[in-house]
């Protein structure tokens, strides 16, 4: 039978098993939407932005194990949409976009709403396509779709220009595709894991370093088991979060920047570290001429070969799929009689609790003040350590990554390698929908959530339950803490003046609304918004406004040179 | 350090693009790149000469890779290799110098393929290093307007880049 371009893309979305496509119609996608309409296994939700649709598909892509899916018309819907394909490639998130376009006749003649969306999303997709022959639909979806979840996962778009989705021909979903230019390698090489294993056996100073590959790998599982096994102390980055269980007494909290006091010292006094799916990032490692002063061979798993000896240079590379190469390293322990040397490594535990007891992520509060830290704090427990987090992107980013602490994977979404401001709120969408009934919260700060805060009108369409828990300290905080350091405290544009009443905000689009003034009050404002279970509750904690993130290492600075309170400013 | 290198790309719209636009946007050196279709007509063959140090040339094969069009990626600069570019030199020959011309053309193995009475354009293969003495030994008064193809590279002997 002969079907037109657009119904060929709801099949292959229906093919796909898409439980949601985000999206906002247009012009050029009207044979689509019109499909969309006639059928309903598909759900679409309608956004009110299209930088929202992606940042949505993102969400709910990082919140379960399948691909994103966002439509947006051409021209304009396409640029707004950019944001969030950025976003979603620094942080390697399987999103498939796809475009409207104007008529093939018309590329190219300055035509209305034409922009050239292939090249402008170019260097932020992991590939693109324009679709010209209504044959190409099916067989370009496909590719999308396998291309964005497999190897170093990404952002694929498809643009269709609107005379193809009218354009008619038979529909025959490929059962499977394979590309001559394209084989991510899954398997490690057997040499090297052997390799690194008896660089693991024979460590006097071990350490783990996991990251976002973890997470998106699937591989939470065999990562815990063989740090149990092995008993090394271990760190995840702010994209790892949840990959090994915070709870455990063997995780000393996240490194970097942000890191912790004895996460930052262990990475970078070990003698072998085992770099799992993570990729030293400058925020991670501070000065690599710093990190690189102190010896120690560096074991480094990862998909990409790009992601390998790209700012560190390391001695055993292992390309693979993290969760793959990791059951082989199991393996390879459990088959092995030999162990880490228990008195030594006893001895670096040593070190590593010292480090610890310094309790770096202490902080100050009495009376009335609520500090920020204490909001996040008690999020943790009112939620019994197993909501789904989002955050934007600031101080309270930070210190949602640092006092929240999860145990599982994909619980906690936010942007990393963007820093995209914006994301929560569509993040916490998709993830609410992806897991209805399970608590969703989104940690963000008044300015962020000002720059997607359209949304609250599709949470009310759509009867999403987010509880928001706005960290309002008037101030674009993290721009504000980097002036206090670094400009001799001129806090040039970084008071939001003129804020809205956010409670009242939240109750004009049909939500509620609370705002909280004392430190007293968190817990039960906390406990009334998760019991209200159907509702969106937007919380609106007055905060400390001249709250720091510690500890801190400056820009430029080594790992191990920390500010860890306002008392080393 | 000077690189050579050779990939083999799926011949679609915009593929040059995305190889540019690599080497742009992580500011990498770009000397030359050619690029043509193969006997394979659905691929095509690019040759990219550039410079840097052992880490970004490693980075850069790396990120071409990764490409997903891209089938293959060889430095064949790594080993014996040869290479060849193309330069169409229009130059002003009249009086005596058509003589002095035509000699030097032909100390280089150049040709000359057009002749006015007033010019010649010469033809020349060769390394970069030929081209840049033919056109030392020119008299630079003389020279109109030179083009040059940029260079194409293959591995000597028994290598050979192929699906
Ligand atoms: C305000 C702000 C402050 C920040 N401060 C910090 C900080 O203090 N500490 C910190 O850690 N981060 C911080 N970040 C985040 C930082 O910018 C980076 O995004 C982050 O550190 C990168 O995490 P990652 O190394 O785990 O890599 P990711 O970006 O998560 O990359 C994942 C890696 O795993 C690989 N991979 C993917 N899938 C697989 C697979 N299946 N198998 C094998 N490998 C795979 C990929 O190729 C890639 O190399 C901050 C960000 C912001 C916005
Ligand atoms: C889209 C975008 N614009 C600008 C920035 C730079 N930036 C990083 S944090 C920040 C301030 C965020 O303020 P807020 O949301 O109130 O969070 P806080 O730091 O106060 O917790 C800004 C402007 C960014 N990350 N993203
Ligand atoms: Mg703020």
């Amino acid at each position: 039978m002969m079907l037109s371009g657009a119904e060929i893309v709801v099949r292959c979305l229906q093919e796909e098993k898409v439980e949601y496509v985000f999206g906002y119609p247009g012009g050029a996608v009207l044979f689509l939407y019109d499909e969309l309409f006639k059928q309903d296994q598909i759900r679409h939700v309608l956004v009110r932005h299209e930088q929202a649709a992606v940042h949505a598909a993102d969400g709910y892509a990082r919140s379960t194990e399948k691909v994103g899916v966002a439509l947006v018309t051409s021209g304009p819907g396409a640029t707004n949409a950019v944001t969030g394909i950025a976003t979603a490639y620094c942080d390697s998130i399987p999103v498939v976009i796809i475009s409207g376009q104007v008529p093939t006749a018309a590329i190219g003649q300055d035509a209305f709403q034409e922009v050239d969306t292939v090249g402008i999303t170019r260097p932020c997709v992991k590939h693109n396509f324009l679709v010209k022959r209504v044959e190409d639909i099916a067989p370009t979806i496909k590719k999308a779709f396998y291309l964005a979840a497999s190897g170093r996962p990404g952002p694929v778009l498809v643009d269709i220009p609107k005379d193809i989705t009218a354009a008619k021909c038979e529909f025959d979903y490929p059962k499977s595709i394979s590309m001559r230019s394209y084989n991510p390698v899954s398997k490690g090489h057997q040499g090297q894991i052997k390799k690194a294993v008896q660089l693991l056996m024979e460590a006097k100073r071990p350490m783990i370093y996991a990251g976002g590959g973890v997470v998106l790998g699937n591989a939470a599982e065999p990562l815990t088991k063989l740090a149990k096994l092995l008993g090394f102390p271990i760190t995840t980055t702010l994209m790892g979060l949840g990959g090994f269980p915070a709870s455990e007494r063997q995780y000393l909290g996240m490194p970097g920047m942000h890191g912790t006091f004895e996460a930052n010292m262990s990475m970078h006094f070990c003698d072998v570290l085992l770099a799992v799916g993570s990729r030293f990032d400058d925020r991670v490692i501070g000065n690599p001429a710093h990190f690189a002063e102190e010896p120690r061979k560096i074991i480094h798993i990862d998909i990409d070969p790009s992601s390998i000896s790209k700012r560190v240079k390391v001695d055993v590379p292992i390309v693979g799929n993290v969760a793959e190469v990791l059951e082989e390293m199991i393996r390879a322990v459990e088959a092995s009689t030999r162990r880490p040397e228990e008195d030594t490594l006893a001895t670096w535990w040593k070190q590593v609790d010292e480090w610890r007891r310094r309790d770096c992520l202490k902080f100050k509060h009495d009376g009335d003040i609520i500090k920020p830290q204490f909001v996040v704090q008690k999020l943790w427990e009112v939620t019994n350590g197993d909501a789904f987090v989002t955050s934007d992107v600031g101080q309270h980013q930070m210190w949602a990554a640092q006092y929240y602490r999860f145990d599982k994977p994909r619980r906690w979404l936010n942007s990393g390698g963007l820093g995209t401001m914006g994301v929560g709120l569509p993040y916490a969408m998709g993830a609410q929908l992806a897991h209805p009934g399970s608590p969703v919260a989104c940690v963000t700060g008044e300015a962020s959530i000002q720059m997607c805060i359209q949304e609250l009108s599709t949470c009310k369409q759509f009867r999403l339950p987010i509880k928001i828990v706005n960290l309002n300290n008037r101030y674009l905080g993290m721009v504000r803490q980097w002036q206090q350091i670094f400009h001799g405290g001129r806090y040039s544009e970084s008071y939001m003046d003129s804020l809205p009443d956010f409670a009242k905000l939240a109750e004009a689009y049909g939500h509620v609304g609370l705002r909280v003034d004392k430190a007293g009050d968190v817990e039960d404002a906390l406990r009334e918004a998760f019991q209200r279970k159907n509702d969106l509750v937007f919380l609106d904690f007055q905060v400390d406004p001249t709250e720091n993130v510690y500890p801190m290492v400056q820009g430029g600075k080594g790992l191990t040179e920390m500010i860890l309170s306002a008392e080393d400013l | 350090m000077r690189h050579v290198i050779s990939l083999l790309i799926e011949n679609e719209s915009g593929a040059l693009s995305r190889v540019s636009g690599l080497f742009s946007a992580r500011g990498y050196n770009i000397e030359s790149l050619t690029v043509a279709p193969t006997e394979d007509p659905s691929l095509s063959r690019m040759t990219i000469v550039t410079t840097g140090s052992d880490e970004i040339v490693e980075q850069i094969t790396k990120q071409l890779n990764k490409l997903v069009d891209v089938v293959k990626v060889v430095d064949i600069s790594e080993s014996a290799h040869i290479e060849r570019e193309l330069l169409l030199v229009k130059v002003r020959a009249t009086g005596k110098d058509r003589e002095e011309i035509k000699r030097t053309s032909d100390i280089f193995r150049g040709h000359i393929i057009d002749v006015t009475d007033a010019s010649y354009v010469i033809e020349l293969t060769g390394t970069q290093n030929k081209l840049d003495s033919f056109l030392g030994a020119l008299d630079a008064s003389l020279i109109l307007e030179t083009v040059r193809s940029g260079i194409c590279g293959i591995g000597r002997g028994d290598r050979v880049l192929k699906v």
